[in-house]
């Protein structure tokens, strides 16, 4: 498959609402956390670094989808493995030693804030890559 | 904050949202040279001009209001869907399937979900 077929494939059909998805979620996390980080940060400095972090990640899944070529879809992958790690990580942290988030991430209690988009978007991610890469038979 | 506005908005998003999702399900691209297409878009033009609205009407309010309101937060909830609004319409005219609308299905569903944080945000004396 050429670099220019995968792109397309990659940001066609359902992965084009994918990375709509993906987008609204750079930009909600980018701004939010660039008002938790800018007017407040000693308030809540864990839960804060975790979202800029998670912004960081949404914004680099979202551009490499788009992108779609072979190695901006590695680094997609690796994006997306993150971002599953993170919340799965901080949705069970958060839960468990709540005291440490005095203030919510995208990921703390695994999304619901979010409708639990957070955790389901991961998936969808990977599985996406997954469909993608082979050569439709 | 004008309530009458901000309801009006969410009804039209949602309007513009179900109708997203009927094309959707029946599996038509986005088309502007269909009515159903540029029924939509349309629609979704009006949204765009009612968000420009009311970011003005916002950030007038918040200039001469005296109470204590997170500016940072407001001027995002109100800044937020103006500009994710046409993204999502350029990224659903690129795609020549049912997903398109589908991307302008998202688009539209932010807007609700902005408006009620701008409320809160709004009415939250912090």
């Amino acid at each position: 498959m050429s670099e220019a077929t995968l792109a397309r494939r990659t940001r066609s059909g359902p992965g084009r609402l994918l990375i709509a998805v993906y987008a609204v979620f750079a930009i909600a996390a980018s701004s939010r956390s660039a008002v938790q980080l800018g007017t407040r940060f000693e308030e809540a400095p864990l839960a804060y670094v975790l979202s800029a972090f998670a912004a960081v990640v949404y914004v680099l899944a979202t551009a490499c989808l788009a992108m779609g070529s072979r190695a901006s879809r590695r680094v997609a992958l690796a994006a997306v493995s993150v971002e599953l790690v993170g919340v799965l990580v901080v949705g069970t942290a958060s839960l468990v030693a709540p005291r440490a988030f005095p203030d919510a991430t995208v990921w703390s209690d695994f999304g619901a804030g979010y409708l639990f988009v957070p955790v389901v978007l991961p998936l969808l991610g990977l599985w996406w890559l997954r469909t993608t890469a082979h050569t439709p038979a | 904050m004008i309530d009458g506005l901000a309801t009006t908005l969410t009804f039209v998003a949602l309007g513009a949202a179900l109708w997203g999702v009927v094309l959707v399900v029946v599996g038509r691209p986005l088309l502007i040279d269909r009515w159903h297409g540029l029924g939509l878009l349309g629609v979704v033009a009006l949204l765009e001009l009612g968000l420009l609205a009311q970011a003005v009407v916002g950030v007038v309010e918040l200039i001469g209001t005296d109470r204590e309101v997170d500016t940072f937060s407001f001027l995002g909830y109100l800044v937020g869907p103006v500009l994710i609004l046409p993204l999502a319409a350029f990224w659903s005219l690129a795609e020549r399937t049912r997903w398109g609308p589908g991307v302008l299905v998202i688009g539209c569903l932010t807007v609700p979900v902005l408006i009620v944080r701008l409320r809160q945000v709004w009415e939250a004396h912090v």
